[in-house]
């Protein structure tokens, strides 16, 4: 019975979100109506109302955040957080049949923590081993709900591409950073060379692929009952990419092979969605925008490996200044949690306004991941993602307060505060009693 | 005409005994209350005068400081800065010897002093740095070790590292022993947590057998060191200079103090009890449980060097801010702390993470000691540098809003009383990529 109403109050939280007014808070929307003060309504999920005056709802929970900030939810367009272990399949050069979406953890304590920092949505990619990694897809912080309940609905899938010295690593005898794991010595390719070689190799095959299917296609729907072509799970994603199904985020460094990816995708017909680190983004920003690719970089990491040694600051910036769309993330756990200085870092280096800072973390990457219409600013319709500052969000002085995905709070820290010596007392608890069975049972053995 | 400004720039910074005036500044000295609309003068590399007016000496370049702050120089209490440029190449890297007892290296004479990192973090303010022999192995191709050899205390501007030094032997690195190792943040669990299963509890025993064993061999090469300070006071005919024990003696009659690695609460109480035995002055690095550790790292008076306030918590079910808040912890418990980032990429964030904490509840004025007076004063170098006097080295910074806000720009920097010249690699490839057509 009790499993039950669990299960019952489960599928009803997103509807039964409550409808609640946050009023006199500085609302930084991304959106057209700017910076101003004054009030969002949430209603259903959603954002109803916004505006310096607004009819408060019946039955409304009133927030009053006077001095407080309040922002679109931080949107994290590279993240490895909530995997079920390793997600870097290195052992071929083209990986693009395995899929994020089999292995995503729900208990994944750094969900929680990044919910914390502000985000609400992050983009989880494969790692970089290969030319060519695994598919990837959105998640919403959705905190407690399970694996299918992160998925972010109606995002269009991706598909992580790598260049440089992580996937010709993979393929170097003496194996190094990016080489994680047990990969084959000697797998090809080990240049920047044989990384452009994969590719291309990759998309010749799949658009073989692509003339059979679409001849197989053609003759259903005329009618006829031809014999499927054999469905190969590698070059089906190709084909989605092939479609614009699927969208290509391309790991990469240094403006060689960022031109390289471009020329090449051009080539086969297709469009990189993302480049992702794309630290010498800034040498070749006017062709990052001819090509109509977003980038989504770091805001000052640099020097940890011999392709970052050009990275700059202003990369952010400079490529915005450039026509690029560009986006800040973080490809790390921690840093996921405070993406919103990483926007901060971008007023300082490069002078980018308080708007186009934050769009860095915020409507840009939702831009980047096709997921604009609905999420990504304060707009009426759009989910009620959103994040209270107790201060300028873009400074270190400043912390979250309260996180709401689809009008749902996730995160309270006046609750987590007030729930610190609780979950002291229930730890101290379950410490004790397991100390005190191990006083009676010696011998005991823990549960293989 | 922009290559010619920058070249006299570069020909004004050269001649160090300027004559500076700041004046009508808002002068933050640290160790006392702010003077609005201040003047402050610099000669010949100190700061010679702080008042509300003073007469510009003749000769003297005076910079208008109308709305403008001045600070002390920034100093970051562990880096690998001029030590290792690149991290995942071996060949660049100098911060991990081989051997267990190496007190005899010195951080400073590896120090190359155009490495493009000192650019990169002098224009954020960072001044001076603790650079740290590491003794994890690994990075420098050295094996894991206890004594890594001698912090250096130096300035982030020189043209010789012997120009930068401002104490070449500012600490000895000291790898204290630990079961629980010193890496791995963000998961895993405390240490009393395995010895409650009895499977683990034996792995456990015998990594701290492993641990009373390295600390009896650190004992034995104390023991050593101490033998050899009687047999060289006797002054024998046949007495022969032994360069690791003659490097011990300072830190055997308390002139230089043991940097001691020691995260968890437990090895912190471990090294202080250690050090109480073997009579040495210690400062511990990098400490993850303040909030245990603190009553004791008090009551003994031992000064700490917290890691990056913008980390992972401590363990999986730690508090989500328990990082966040170790300057808080540190500074209730009436421990004495300072910053550091332990790793050159963060270098230049060092105002950034002390910002962090004060918004986790650490005063304003307590993280600006933690990244001035507060180092200074550990690293005994508190009269010469760590805040605005009468007397201190003129190193400094004229910034346009608050110092650990990430929206502030530097508008003047001063190493030693020369104006250093706000650029480098990374100013110069954005200067040139945004005049590509």
């Amino acid at each position: 019975m009790k499993k039950i109403i669990l299960g019952t109050l489960l599928a009803l939280a997103p509807l039964g979100a409550d409808t609640i007014v946050i009023q006199n808070a500085t609302v930084m929307t991304e959106g057209p109506k700017g910076i101003f003060k004054g009030s969002v309504v949430v209603k259903d999920g959603k954002i109803a109302d916004i505006g310096e005056k607004v009819m408060v709802p019946a039955g409304a929970i009133v927030i009053e955040a006077g001095g407080q900030y309040l922002i679109p939810g931080i949107i994290d367009c590279h993240s490895h957080i909530a995997g079920s272990g390793n997600i870097n399949e290195g052992s071929v050069s083209v990986s693009s049949m395995v899929d994020i979406k089999d292995i995503i953890n729900p208990d994944d304590i750094a969900i929680y923590r990044a919910l914390a920092g502000g985000v609400t949505t992050a983009n989880i990619l494969h790692g970089s081993a290969n030319a060519i990694g695994g598919r990837t897809l959105p998640l919403k912080m959705r905190w407690g709900k399970n694996a299918q309940e992160l998925i972010f609905a109606g995002a269009t899938p991706g598909i992580k591409f790598a260049l440089g010295e992580n996937p010709k690593r993979s393929g170097n005898p003496q194996g190094g950073r990016g080489a994680t794991g047990a990969i084959p010595v000697g797998r090809y390719p080990a240049t920047r060379m044989g990384v452009e070689d994969v590719i291309r190799e990759a998309f010749n095959d799949a658009k073989a692929y692509k003339v059979d299917w679409d001849a197989y296609d053609a003759k259903v729907a005329k009618g006829e009952h031809p014999i499927p072509p054999r469905t190969d799970l590698k070059l089906q994603a190709l084909k989605e990419v092939l479609e614009n199904k699927r969208y290509v985020h391309v790991h990469c460094y240094r403006a060689d092979e960022i031109l390289m990816m471009i020329r090449a995708a051009e080539d086969n017909g297709f469009k990189v969605r993302t480049f992702q680190h794309v630290l010498e983004g800034y040498k070749v920003a006017k062709e990052i925008a001819a090509h109509g690719a977003g980038a989504s970089t770091f805001s000052d990491w640099w020097a940890y490996k011999i392709e970052a040694i050009d990275a700059i600051p202003f990369n952010a910036a400079l490529m915005t200044k450039k026509g690029v769309v560009v986006s800040l993330n973080s490809d790390d756990a921690e840093l996921m949690r405070h993406l919103n200085t990483e926007a901060g870092k971008a007023m300082k280096y490069g002078g980018m306004n308080e708007t186009e800072a934050l769009a860095m973390v915020t409507i840009n990457p939702a831009k980047q991941l096709g997921i604009d219409k609905t999420v990504g600013s304060i707009e009426v319709g759009k989910d009620a993602d959103l994040v209270l500052y107790d201060g300028f969000p873009m400074s270190d002085f400043a912390k979250v307060q309260k996180v709401w995905i689809d009008g749902t709070q996730y995160f309270d820290r006046d609750k987590e505060i007030a729930a610190q010596a609780t979950k002291e007392a229930e730890k101290k608890q379950l410490l004790d009693k397991e100390k005190a069975a191990q006083k009676q049972q010696p011998t005991r053995r823990p549960n293989q | 005409m922009k290559l010619l400004g920058l070249l006299m720039a570069c020909t004004l910074a050269a001649f160090a005994a300027e004559t500076v005036l700041i004046q009508n500044a808002d002068i933050y000295p640290i160790n006392g209350a702010p003077l609005k609309g201040g003047s402050l003068l610099i000669q010949d590399g100190k700061i010679v005068e702080i008042g509300a007016k003073i007469v510009a000496p003749k000769g003297a370049t005076v910079l208008e400081g109308k709305g403008l702050r001045v600070y002390p120089g920034w100093i970051d209490s562990a880096t690998q800065l001029g030590l290792e440029e690149i991290e995942s190449i071996r060949e660049t890297n100098d911060t991990g010897e081989i051997g267990d007892f190496m007190p005899q290296l010195k951080a400073l004479s590896a120090v190359n002093p155009d490495s493009e990192h000192f650019g990169v973090v002098r224009v954020n303010g960072i001044t001076t740095a603790i650079a740290l022999p590491e003794g994890s192995g690994g990075r420098g191709g050295g094996a894991a070790q206890m004594i890594a050899g001698q912090a250096a205390l130096m300035h982030t501007d020189g043209w010789t590292w012997e120009e930068m030094e401002i104490n070449r032997s500012a600490a000895m690195v000291l790898n204290f022993p630990a079961a629980a190792g010193r890496g791995g943040r963000g998961g895993g669990m405390p240490a009393d947590i395995p010895d409650m299963f009895p499977g683990a509890a034996g792995a456990a025993g015998n990594a701290q057998r492993a641990v009373l064993d390295q600390i009896a061999k650190l004992n034995a090469f104390f023991d050593d060191a101490r033998k050899y300070r009687t047999a060289k006071a006797a002054n024998l005919p046949d007495f022969r200079k032994d360069l690791k024990f003659e490097a011990m003696l300072p830190v055997l009659e308390g002139k230089v103090p043991l940097a001691v690695t020691a995260a968890r609460a437990t090895t912190i109480h471990d090294a202080i009890a250690w050090s109480e035995k073997q009579n040495v002055k210690i400062v511990i690095l990098q400490p993850r449980e303040i909030t245990k550790a603190g009553p004791e790292l008090k009551a003994k008076n031992v000064p700490v060097i917290l890691g990056r306030v913008l980390a992972l918590p401590e363990y999986e079910d730690s508090e989500y801010d328990q990082a966040y808040t170790q300057p808080l912890e540190a500074y209730k418990a009436g421990v004495k702390f300072a910053l550091g980032t332990f790793t050159n990429e963060f270098v230049r964030d060092l105002p950034y993470q002390a910002a962090t904490a004060v918004a986790y509840g650490l005063p304003h004025d307590e993280a600006l000691k933690a990244l001035t007076i507060n180092p200074a004063q550990i690293w005994g170098a508190g009269d010469l540098i760590g805040s605005l006097e009468k007397g201190k080295l003129a190193d400094l910074m004229i910034v346009d809003g608050d110092p650990m806000d990430v929206r502030t720009q530097i508008r003047h920097l001063f190493i030693k009383g020369k104006e250093i010249t706000l650029s480098n690699k990374q100013i110069r490839l954005y200067e040139r990529y945004m005049s590509r057509q």
